[in-house]
């Protein structure tokens, strides 16, 4: 209780955002299952999954704000794991279904009667039970961090080389993701997801119960990532990210801080792509996309790096202008998004979060401490 | 024609006599061409009733080598071959609803038409018709076309006999075209190849070891099925692996050759960027689309110039220069410039205008491929030997590659922008205080390569379709090369870029074309483990 | 006692085979009350020579000046000391077991080498507070920073440097906002938290006023005993001040080494420094 009071005491907008998420997972599912849909404060399926889904961005948002805030690595790749894990939890799914596939064959997924496969490939063994799952959910988006991390961050890569060499990853990811071969569904990827857990993915109650564990891994993954930005190894963190030689004079390991943090983030971002998947209804090599990976970069930067309540707020705020833009003028949304990047780098450098602060500041009174450019320079 | 009318239709037993005197005829070799007497006879004996007749006429037409006999061969082969029933002209038919238009077989005028009631039609028959087919090989191989002669010599292979091999010696003699020559000499021996002596055979073995022609290569192999005799066997087998050899190096030569292909464009298209970020460390994520718009340019310029696709190109390169330069310069004006010092920033910055040129080029063109024609100066291919060809636009590409490089090298080096450009890359404080104009020197640099990179787009516009997402596949592998290379070194950019893109095509037919690019990225990202600055690093006290 | 040393050598035997020697570096003998050694280090740079057959020993405890003109190869010769830049050729210990060219930068740094930057070199996001807490001794693992608490020793230590340093009312503020003399002691200060054996210090006392400069050399001087330090500086009248040894660094070599006064009559260093 003492931590949980501490942990409060210097973050007003952590306390907020949980406050909030805690009566979001609340009264959503209230409002959807309790209330009659004429009713004006009725919340619609559609919309209860729509906001799970922003929940999981959320959460991946933070995974990349941990690293690029905190740590100073520009990734432009963690949605290879937050698809990694969604593949891992389709796999699941996918065994789910069984003999309802439109081959109706009990063992085979529907994909791979098509490709004339005989045997299910060894990688998908395991994958019906939901606990085999969700620790490959896991584990493996943090081995492939760490193994990806023990390479690039060991012979001190660093800066742009290492931000396209993360992009290089999630690139190659999708090349070897479209492919057939593969045995994950090629471009199609996986979907047709029938239950989960037993439960029916239609019905409306096990939609409300994804929504409610969504917004708890969202609150679990704040709580955890301010666990680490508040403590010594944080503050190693941020000194990585403005001097890392500095670091290493004082005796700290910079490549193990680095590799630790990378992976845990790594595996939160699994942890959203597993449900964000049961949410939207299927996954494919997409998510690999070097442009989806930017995108979460953007919604950091917009929201404001350095404060994990920033990265949520941005993922909401990006995502939901996605949603309307999409819709509404479809051919617009890059155009947003391309000048969204622009305007931000150049005029708002911390964020929505940066204002929120300012303005803070402004009513209070207090100076404002110097934030002098992050310690980057020339190669 | 009046000289062929007494031939036209005869009474029965002049007919039956002028047979025998034509059989008599064809006993004797008829060498030369130009018969014009053989021409006529054989225009004759298409009117016999009974097979045999034609089947003589058919080879007179053939050994006439009149022009006109291959007209009238096809045509009787495809069953168009007439006699008008009234006057016994021979005419070509055409059917043209339910009249026919009619040619006249030996002047090639129009003969207006007739009903189908008033022709009668050439009749053939299966035996025949091969007789028809093997007259009009040999008619082709007497073709003045030299491509129509190879054709012929090629399609003989399958049936060569001890008759058609003396023909070949015959042609052979007279050919004046050294390709038809070896063609012709290569039928002979594999002719001989079959004959039922070994010495011979021996002979024929000798002469074709080293020939790379496939049919050589079949041949051979079927021959050592078949062969009974030890000597010639052997020597059969030696040829077969002498040919398998060149033909294994031939391979390695077109590897070798699509490898240095793709490293040239991959050289082209990095080249700007290592210029960017060697000089002002800036990753430009936009550059990729600025290739797009190079290659969109050349696009326009062919479709504002429809009749003259060849210029249209040349001008595209300076046009794509200037266009992708603009743009350049033009972001380094408005977002780069504000964000030096700060590489991801930039970085991110620029990724958001290549979304921004990438959906502008969707909204004006279109999200479909464009394809961008290729000049006929730049297509067809060079024929090294028969296993090994080069596509010239290929060529040219790495030409052009190899022009831009020393271009851009001669540019850095001797020109006075040049030297700008490296004292700032080295020392920007020291620079600006030797008066040099620093910013002015960044602008120009990243205009450079830009314009570079729109140059790379023309040169990609003739290997692939033109779209929207032409430049996001090559910035990824853009950066890689200057990596491996080593940042702000030239020559590494080369180095790198021609390894690279010749490690992939070697690994390609192992691998595939996917999994060799994941091995690519996963060797680099190996490499910089070992050699964090490239293959060439550049050395220097370090600096906290 | 000779049997005592036999038996030493023979445990010795560890730097035989390289697989024995072990992943941690051994424990700093100073038996020989010898810290330092460089011997015959050479590094250039693109053909540059920076440090040509430099030799240099240090003894346990002393106070050794540093001087030389500018390019003399001092800065190089503290970066391949500290782990940053690797010789070309030469070796350099730490003590008579520790080679520090097997180390890392962070390895050296456990070891005991500390090491003060020309430029002040602070974090500056961070407060002054938080920059001497990870400067303090102690655990530097991932996992243990993750758990790490200071006890009250360490906060009553924080709060002795802070009152050396003259820094106590600026505790919260970011280091950042502080001014460049400030920054200096805030790096000395991170110096003895992280409690070196061996202390190198590069121009200590650029920007400081006279009398911060004073407190500066007494601090040194008063370092010196229980610890090592090495001093580069440029300010004649500052090393004239705390030296006890001087060395001349001149072209990567040491031109001449001894007291303030040899040094200052030594035809050579008046030639090299009139000369320039």
């Amino acid at each position: 209780m003492n931590l949980l009071r501490s942990l409060f005491a210097r973050d007003t907008g952590g306390t907020i955002l949980l406050a909030l998420l805690g009566l979001a997972a609340v009264l959503v599912p209230i409002c959807n299952l309790a209330l009659d849909p004429g009713t004006p404060l009725h919340v619609s399926t559609y919309t209860m999954a729509l906001l799970g889904k922003y929940l999981c961005y959320a959460l991946l948002a933070i995974a990349v704000d941990l690293v690029w805030g905190y740590l100073g690595i520009l990734t432009l790749g963690h949605g290879a794991f937050f698809a990694l894990g969604g593949y891992a939890m389709g796999m699941y799914l996918m065994r789910q279904i069984g003999a309802r596939g439109v081959y109706g064959n009990p063992v085979l997924p529907d994909f791979m009667v098509f490709l004339n496969w005989q045997h299910l490939p060894w990688f998908w063994h395991g994958f019906n039970w939901f606990w085999f799952a969700a620790l490959m959910v896991l584990l493996v988006p943090g081995l492939l961090a760490l193994v990806f991390g023990w390479f690039t961050f060991r012979s001190r890569v660093s800066g742009v080389y290492l931000s396209i060499m993360t992009q290089a990853l999630t690139y190659a990811l999708m090349l070897a993701f479209f492919r057939n071969e593969m045995g994950f569904g090629g471009n199609n990827g996986l979907t047709d997801f029938k239950e989960i857990l037993g439960f029916p993915l239609q019905a409306d109650t096990t939609r409300a119960g994804l929504f409610v564990a969504s917004a708890l891994a969202l609150a679990g993954g704040y709580l955890g990532c301010r666990h680490i930005t508040g403590s010594r190894l944080g503050r190693v963190c941020r000194a990585i990210r403005d001097q890392e030689d500095r670091v290493r004079f004082l005796g700290y390991r910079v490549e193990d801080a680095k590799l630790w943090v990378f992976t845990f983030s790594a595996m939160l971002a699994g942890i959203a792509g597993a449900l964000y998947v049961p949410q939207v209804g299927i996954i494919n090599p997409t998510e690999f996309s070097p442009l989806a990976s930017i995108e979460i970069v953007v919604w950091v930067a917009v929201g404001g790096r350095s404060t994990l309540y920033g990265a949520v707020i941005g993922a909401l705020m990006v995502n939901y202008a996605k949603s309307f833009l999409t819709a509404a003028m479809p051919d617009a949304w890059l155009f947003c998004l391309g000048a969204l990047f622009v305007l931000v780098t150049l005029f708002l450098p911390d964020g929505v979060a940066g204002l929120l602060r300012r303005r803070k500041r402004a009513t209070t009174g207090t100076a404002p401490v110097l934030p002098a450019a992050p310690g980057e320079t020339r190669p | 024609m009046p000289a062929t009318c007494p031939f036209l239709r005869p009474p029965g037993a002049i007919r039956h006599l002028a047979l025998l005197l034509l059989i008599c005829l064809l006993l004797v070799p008829v060498s030369g061409r130009g018969d014009e007497g053989g021409f006529d006879q054989g225009i004759g004996l298409l009117a016999s009733r009974d097979f045999s007749g034609k089947a003589a006429g058919i080879d007179l037409l053939a050994e006439s080598g009149d022009a006109r006999a291959k007209t009238i061969l096809e045509a009787l082969l495809a069953g168009r071959l007439f006699h008008v029933k009234k006057s016994g002209r021979l005419v070509v038919a055409e059917k043209n609803g339910r009249t026919y238009l009619l040619t006249d077989a030996l002047t090639s005028a129009p003969a207006g038409t007739a009903k189908k009631r008033a022709l009668k039609k050439v009749t053939i028959n299966n035996r025949l018709r091969t007789g028809i087919k093997s007259a009009l090989a040999r008619l082709a191989l007497r073709d003045p076309d030299p491509g129509v002669r190879l054709a012929a010599v090629n399609a003989m292979l399958s049936t060569l006999n001890q008759e058609s091999i003396g023909l070949l010696t015959r042609l052979r003699k007279e050919e004046k075209d050294s390709r038809v020559r070896d063609a012709l000499a290569t039928a002979i021996d594999i002719g001989r190849l079959r004959s039922g002596d070994p010495a011979l055979r021996s002979k024929a073995l000798a002469r074709l070891d080293g020939n790379l022609d496939p049919v050589v290569r079949n041949e051979l192999i079927r021959l050592l099925d078949t062969e009974k005799d030890e000597t010639v066997r052997r020597q059969a087998q030696a040829t077969l692996a002498s040919i398998e050899r060149r033909i294994a190096l031939s391979g390695l030569a077109e590897t070798l050759f699509f490898g240095l292909s793709m490293g040239s464009v991959l050289v082209l298209a990095a080249i700007g960027l290592a210029i960017t970020f060697g000089v002002i460390g800036v990753i430009n994520m936009a550059h990729g689309e600025l290739i797009m718009l190079g290659a969109y340019t050349t696009y326009v310029l062919q479709q504002l110039l429809p009749h003259s696709i060849g210029l249209a190109l040349l001008l595209s390169v300076p046009a794509a220069f200037l266009v992708s330069g603009g743009v350049g310069i033009l972001i380094e004006k408005t977002v780069i410039r504000f964000l030096y010092g700060r590489p991801l920033e930039t970085l991110l910055a620029t990724f958001g205008i290549s979304l921004v040129l990438q959906q502008a080029v969707r909204t004006i063109f279109s999200p479909l491929n464009r394809s961008v024609a290729t000049p006929a100066w730049m297509s067809g291919m060079i024929q090294i030997n028969p296993v090994l060809s080069l596509t010239v636009n290929r060529l040219t590409i790495l030409a052009f590659a190899a022009l831009v490089f020393a271009g851009l090298l001669w540019t850095m080096k001797k020109s006075s922008i040049g030297l700008q450009v490296r004292a700032v890359a080295q020392n920007r404080a020291m620079a600006r205080a030797m008066g040099v104009r620093a910013a002015r020197v960044d602008a120009l640099t990243f205009g450079l390569g830009s314009g570079i990179a729109g140059m790379a787009g023309v040169a990609l516009s003739q290997l692939t379709n033109v779209g929207p997402n032409l430049g996001q596949a090559y910035i990824i592998d853009s950066f890689m090369v200057v990596v491996f290379g080593g940042v702000g070194n030239l020559w590494g950019t080369l180095l790198g870029g021609l390894t690279l893109g010749v490690a992939n095509k070697f690994m390609e037919p192992w691998t595939g074309a996917v999994l060799a690019k994941i091995l690519i990225l996963v060797f680099i990202i190996l490499f910089i483990q070992k050699r964090p600055s490239g293959l060439f690093p550049r050395k220097g006290r370090a600096e906290v | 006692m000779t049997m005592l040393e036999s038996m030493r050598s023979y445990m010795r035997r560890d730097q035989v085979f390289e697989f024995l020697i072990p992943d941690t570096p051994p424990d700093l003998d100073l038996s020989h009350g010898m810290i330092l050694y460089l011997e015959g280090i050479t590094v250039s740079f693109d053909g540059f020579v920076a440090i040509d057959n430099l030799n240099l020993y240090i003894r346990d405890a002393e106070l050794r000046c540093i001087i030389g003109p500018n390019g003399a190869g001092k800065t190089t010769m503290m970066d391949i000391i500290t782990g940053k830049t690797r010789p070309d050729s030469g070796s350099a210990w730490f003590g008579q077991q520790i080679n520090l060219l097997r180390l890392s930068e962070p390895e050296i740094a456990r070891a005991g080498i500390g090491r003060k930057f020309q430029k002040p070199t602070v974090f500056g996001h961070h407060t002054v507070f938080e920059n001497l807490e990870l400067a303090m001794a102690g655990e530097r693992g991932v996992w243990s920073t993750l758990a790490a608490r200071l006890d009250g020793e360490q906060r009553d230590r924080i709060d002795e440097i802070l009152a050396l340093i003259g820094l106590q009312e600026l505790v919260r503020v970011r280091a950042g906002a502080l001014s460049h003399g400030q920054k200096q002691w805030l790096e000395i200060g991170m110096l003895l938290a992280q409690n070196p054996r061996l202390l190198l210090v590069d121009e200590p006392v650029a920007g400081m006023t006279g009398q911060e400069m004073e407190r500066t050399a007494e601090l040194l001087t008063s370092l010196a005993g229980t610890h090592t330090v090495v001093v580069v500086e440029h300010d004649m009248d500052f090393v004239r001040s705390i030296a006890r040894t001087v060395t001349v660094l001149h072209q990567g070599s040491v031109l001449a080494e001894g007291s303030m006064d040899e040094i200052q009559n030594d035809q050579r260093v008046i030639d090299v420094y009139l000369g320039d």
